[in-house]
């Protein structure tokens, strides 16, 4: 970071927490950054001459006489078409030893977009996973998180999505990530030959907390660039969006606040949806599409963190480990995706839906058979046959290690419909049967 | 001589000033910020230092800054043209703001002055008029849209001069009013209004008279909503809140809808702008964005501007019901709209109420809801705003303070239930805990005596109960097995099976089945209640599901065909058959 010649310092702090300093000073701007002992901090507080800072990197070592300087602005990135290929830490510097960015310097998580210049969301987005592509289809400018426990795969399955998906630039913001999961995702990308379209915020876990919150403005003002500007299809992937929602608890509980539900701050939603709400068609060809990580303590949906996110984005796809195929398979009764009717049947085979809508119905048959089971009951024949399907259902189609294509995932369940059931068992239409029916 | 004042605190979009003169809470200020004037509200005032709510992102904004006052709360502006617009929280108008993104301090004009009225005077000189009196009118659309004594006139005046009929703008002065104490007062097409307070410019407003018909049954039929009546739809995510809401703006029958998107998914609010244009109001055979307005304050817009969103959009139907018109207010969601406030009482370091909600929240949202309501306008004539609201509850748990607080203001409760939604059984209206108050009012019942038939509500009720005893047995049925339980239990159980299938889920995406006129559900709950009375025998619970399912699947098939069709009228024979063979 330059500092101005004629910059002030200051060299008195008059409180300090775990995540914040504060000072007296004057002619300060909000949410503009400072450096406080040699580590970037922004305004969050100004009464008076009282300024707070936060501190991204955390106060430990922080002394009161810490030099403080201001440096005029809020937080920005330099955007230009050097981005591509890159790894960058939260402050947007590069982390892969090359060279520094040349270009246009752009403030981050800046005004959002006229609602009225919106476009509707027409795209088909494939992922060769028919738990997300025959159940939940996304399509671009979508915003979509995957629920999972924190044991699952969610960045394998990640990462496969954003190299199957037809864009032309994937920007990960890794916040709290592990290193071996950093490492994973540039190993991932390497292997794909894809470098040159992507570009990575990384926050890892040696990294501190408060720094995080930075990564998803950083990663969503690369994208507008190449969005907005360059007319780009950009998928995005965030990932740990919990960890990034813990890092605010952290700031609010330090500034006094008093929490909301769950111990977050009560601007969680608000919060969430600015980041989220960056997922756009533009009226020229660009679109920014998220695809996100929330992970869930146990399966719990209603925790404040999921369920605030639950109500900002178009759906969720959940992961859960399925005990009959032994597989990690994209759960069909909890996941959603709410722009699935946008593209089913207008961009794909005109049997999709009621495909997809049967498929569900005996797999849910097949739960209520196994319940039965459970307690004891006795099963009747069709009981039988549906638990058979279930588990070849969940082999063939839920679990996220498929890689086929739509026509191939629907070929694959009427195979499934004929070897298990009889046509009016699975109540589709008759003129799609007439037509797709395969088998006795 | 204006208030100033200059910044001295700020917390993200809170901002203490320090004022040099007298100011009111929920006086508009502007800030000035690098040139750019940022508008915000007075919240609180304590000494000469005056806490305000910015409506727009602070960033940048420096202790010091300059502040003016304006002597005037946040208004809206009311006249034609209101209608097929689309705005945002604070009345800009959205369409025609240049750029992809929107500007900080951009404010537009809501209304067009260039657009010519074709003006019908309606007073003559010499006319004692009061506020919200008649003076005029003008095709608004298909709608008489009346030109009015501005709402903040008070005492009576005369009427001294009115335009004649002819095309003008809306900045015309159509008319000069001369006051009691002789003063002479132009009049235009527009006028200005408070949002935060009440248009009260009406002789009285007495209990709802009768229902308005959404075309869905089960709110129509089991649950009515009263034409100036309130309502609310709490859900968890996923359970079909924003359809339902879809559906009813729909098909309402109302002359006005106004839709506030609240803290809503920018998404949604895309889907109304590309649909209503095409899509035809049922009852007037136009089209559906020339009676609609909508008030967007989408999830990512300033958060101060959302509660200012909520008011906007009900002065705009105030406005409306005094030209006697009846109006829908939509709102989704005011949980949005009341985690807004509490992010300003929590900026505030106000004592906290349960989950940090502010403790006068459940006041703020009566005082809301009892906007709504019929009134009789001064000449006899009435108009009417009917409101609906979503309720976002946290986790789906309804014991929550929105929730809770919404419960005590609104007359009508429709619950959505997860696991309906889960078993695809839309809308998922629970129908056991939602309830409408309407129903005991005496006023309502002899409504619907009248115009649906003799004794309509006791036949609601028995459907209803048709609907608990089926659940009970169902529970017995899971707790004790198939066998374990006499035959009777499973058709109770079906018979509640029945009238859910067939009654109340509906399809709002087939173009027959999304709307039921009242005369249709009337016809479909006689024949669902006269299958419920036969007294049926079966040998086993294997044939009684059996019989059950294909009936359901017949009377299903009756609601995708038209009513009283051919294909329709073959099913019907076809029931009425099976309730003979039975009777007998």
């Amino acid at each position: 970071m330059a500092t101005k010649a004629y910059q002030r310092i200051y060299t008195r702090l008059e409180a300090i927490t775990k995540a914040t300093v504060s000072l007296k000073a004057k002619g300060i701007s909000n949410d503009e950054l400072a450096v406080v002992g040699g580590r970037l901090a922004q305004v969050v507080k100004t009464k008076g001459d009282l300024v707070t800072l936060q501190v991204f990197s955390g106060t430990e070592g922080i002394p009161t006489d810490a030099e403080v300087t201001f440096l005029g602005e809020p937080p920005t990135l330099k955007v230009s078409d050097q981005l591509a290929g890159r790894f960058f830490n939260a402050y947007g510097s590069p982390i892969d030893g090359g060279p520094e960015i040349e270009g246009e310097v752009r403030e981050i998580g800046g005004p959002s977009v006229n609602p009225y210049k919106r476009r509707q969301p027409s795209e088909l987005i494939p992922t060769g996973i028919a738990g997300i592509d025959l159940n939940n289809t996304i399509v671009s400018w979508q915003k979509i998180p995957f629920f999972a426990d924190p044991d699952q795969p969610y960045n394998q399955v990640m990462a496969d999505v954003a190299l199957r998906a037809d864009v032309d630039k994937i920007i990960l913001g890794g916040m709290g990530l592990s290193n071996d999961d950093y490492l994973f995702f540039r190993h991932a990308f390497e292997d794909a030959g894809a470098l040159d379209r992507i570009i990575c915020f990384v926050n890892t876990t040696e990294d501190p907390p408060v720094e995080r919150l930075l990564v998803p403005d950083m990663a969503l003002t690369a994208a507008e660039y190449f969005a907005v500007d360059k007319n780009e299809k950009v998928l995005v992937l965030l990932t740990d969006m919990t960890l990034y929602a813990d890092a605010l608890s952290i700031v609010s509980n330090r500034m006094d606040q008093i929490p909301s539900k769950d111990s977050m701050p009560g601007s969680l939603y608000s919060d969430l949806a600015k980041i989220y709400e960056k997922a756009v068609q533009l009226p020229t060809d660009g679109s920014i599409t998220i695809i996100a990580v929330t992970t869930l303590n146990d399966g719990d949906i209603t925790h404040a963190i999921p369920d605030n996110t639950g109500y900002i984005t178009e759906g969720q796809l959940f992961l859960r480990a399925d005990s009959d195929s032994g597989k990690v398979i994209i759960d069909p009764f909890r996941s959603l995706s709410r722009l699935k009717q946008r593209v089913q049947n207008k961009k794909t085979r005109e049997d999709h839906s009621q495909v997809m809508n049967a498929g569900v119905r005996l797999y849910a048959d097949a739960q209520n058979a196994k319940t039965k089971l459970e307690n004891g009951f006795d099963l009747s024949d069709y009981d039988h046959r549906c638990l058979d399907y279930a588990k070849e259902y969940a082999t063939r189609l839920l679990s996220i290690d498929v890689n086929i294509s739509i026509t191939e995932m629907l070929d694959t369940a009427w195979e499934l419909f004929g070897k298990y059931f009889t046509k009016a068992e699975t109540g589709i239409k008759q003129s799609l049967i007439d037509k797709y029916w395969k088998g006795r | 001589m204006k208030t100033k004042g200059k910044v001295i605190g700020i917390v993200s979009n809170l901002v203490t000033v320090q004022v040099d003169g007298p100011v009111a809470e929920n006086e508009l200020c502007y800030i000035t910020l690098d040139g750019t004037p940022l508008l915000a509200e007075v919240i609180k005032v304590n000494g000469d230092k005056a806490s305000v709510q910015v409506f727009e992102s602070t960033r940048g904004l420096k202790n010091g800054d300059t502040v003016e006052f304006e002597g005037r709360m946040l208004e809206v502006t009311l006249g034609p043209g209101l209608l097929s617009s689309v705005y945002d929280g604070l009345q800009n108008n959205l369409t025609t703001m240049g750029s992809v993104f929107l500007k900080r301090g951009e404010y537009t004009d809501p209304l067009d002055h260039g657009k010519l009225w074709e003006f019908t005077p309606i007073a003559k000189p010499g006319d004692k008029v009061a506020a919200a009196d008649w003076l005029g009118e003008v095709k608004e659309g298909w709608l008489p849209h009346k030109i009015m004594v501005p709402f903040s006139f008070k005492g009576e005046y005369t009427v001294k001069t009115i335009i004649p009929e002819g095309s003008y703008n809306i900045d015309t002065e159509v008319a000069v009013l001369t006051g009691e104490n002789g003063e002479d007062v132009p009049v235009t097409m527009t006028q200005k209004w408070p949002v935060k307070v009440a248009v009260k410019a009406y002789k009285e407003k007495p209990r709802p008279q009768r229902i308005m018909e959404t075309g869905v049954r089960c709110i129509d039929t089991f649950n009515p909503i009263a034409e100036g009546g309130t309502g609310f739809i709490p859900g968890p995510f996923g359970c079909g809140k924003t359809v339902l809401q879809h559906a009813i703006a729909k098909q309402g029958e109302a002359d006005v809808i106004v839709m506030a998107a609240c803290g809503e998914r920018a998404n949604e609010v895309v889907e109304i702008f590309t649909e209503f244009p095409e899509l035809i109001d049922p009852h007037t055979g136009r089209h559906l964005m020339e009676r609609t307005t909508i008030i967007c304050n989408t999830s990512n817009m300033p958060v101060a501007a959302r509660e200012a969103s909520v008011y906007t959009a009900m002065t705009i139907c105030e406005y409306y019901r005094a030209m006697g018109l009846k109006c829908l207010l939509l709102a989704d969601s005011t949980s949005r709209w009341a985690q807004a406030l509490r992010e300003m009482s929590n900026r505030m370091e106000e004592l906290p109420g349960a989950d940090a909600f502010p403790v006068d929240l459940s006041a703020i949202i009566s005082n809301f809801y009892s906007r709504a309501g019929m009134v009789i306008l001064n000449n006899g004539q009435s108009g009417a705003v009917t409101f609906i609201g979503t309720v976002s509850p946290a986790g789906g748990n309804l014991k929550e303070p929105v929730t809770e607080s919404t419960k005590k203001a609104a007359r009508c409760f429709y619950g959505l239930e997860q696991n309906r939604a889960d078993q695809k059984r839309y809308p998922a209206v629970n129908p056991i805990e939602s309830y409408s108050k309407y129903l005991e009012y005496p006023e309502i019942i002899s409504y619907l005596d009248e115009n649906v038939e003799k004794g309509w509500v006791s036949k609601v009720l028995e459907a209803k109960n048709l609907l608990r005893r089926g659940r009970e047995a169902n529970d017995q049925i899971n707790i004790l097995g198939d066998d374990g339980v006499p035959i009777g239990y499973h058709i109770s159980f079906w018979k509640s099976e029945l009238i859910d299938f067939v009654f109340l889920q509906q399809d709002a995406f087939d173009d027959v089945d999304a709307l039921c006129p009242m005369e249709r559900q009337k016809y479909m709950l006689d024949l669902v209640l006269e299958l419920c009375a036969v007294d049926y025998q079966f040998d086993d619970f294997e044939k009684c599901r059996d019989f059950f399912k294909e009936l359901i699947n017949d009377l299903r098939q009756m609601n995708y065909t038209k009513f009283q069709s051919e294909a329709f009228n073959e099913y019907a024979g076809k029931i009425h058959q099976i309730i003979e063979d039975y009777g007998n």
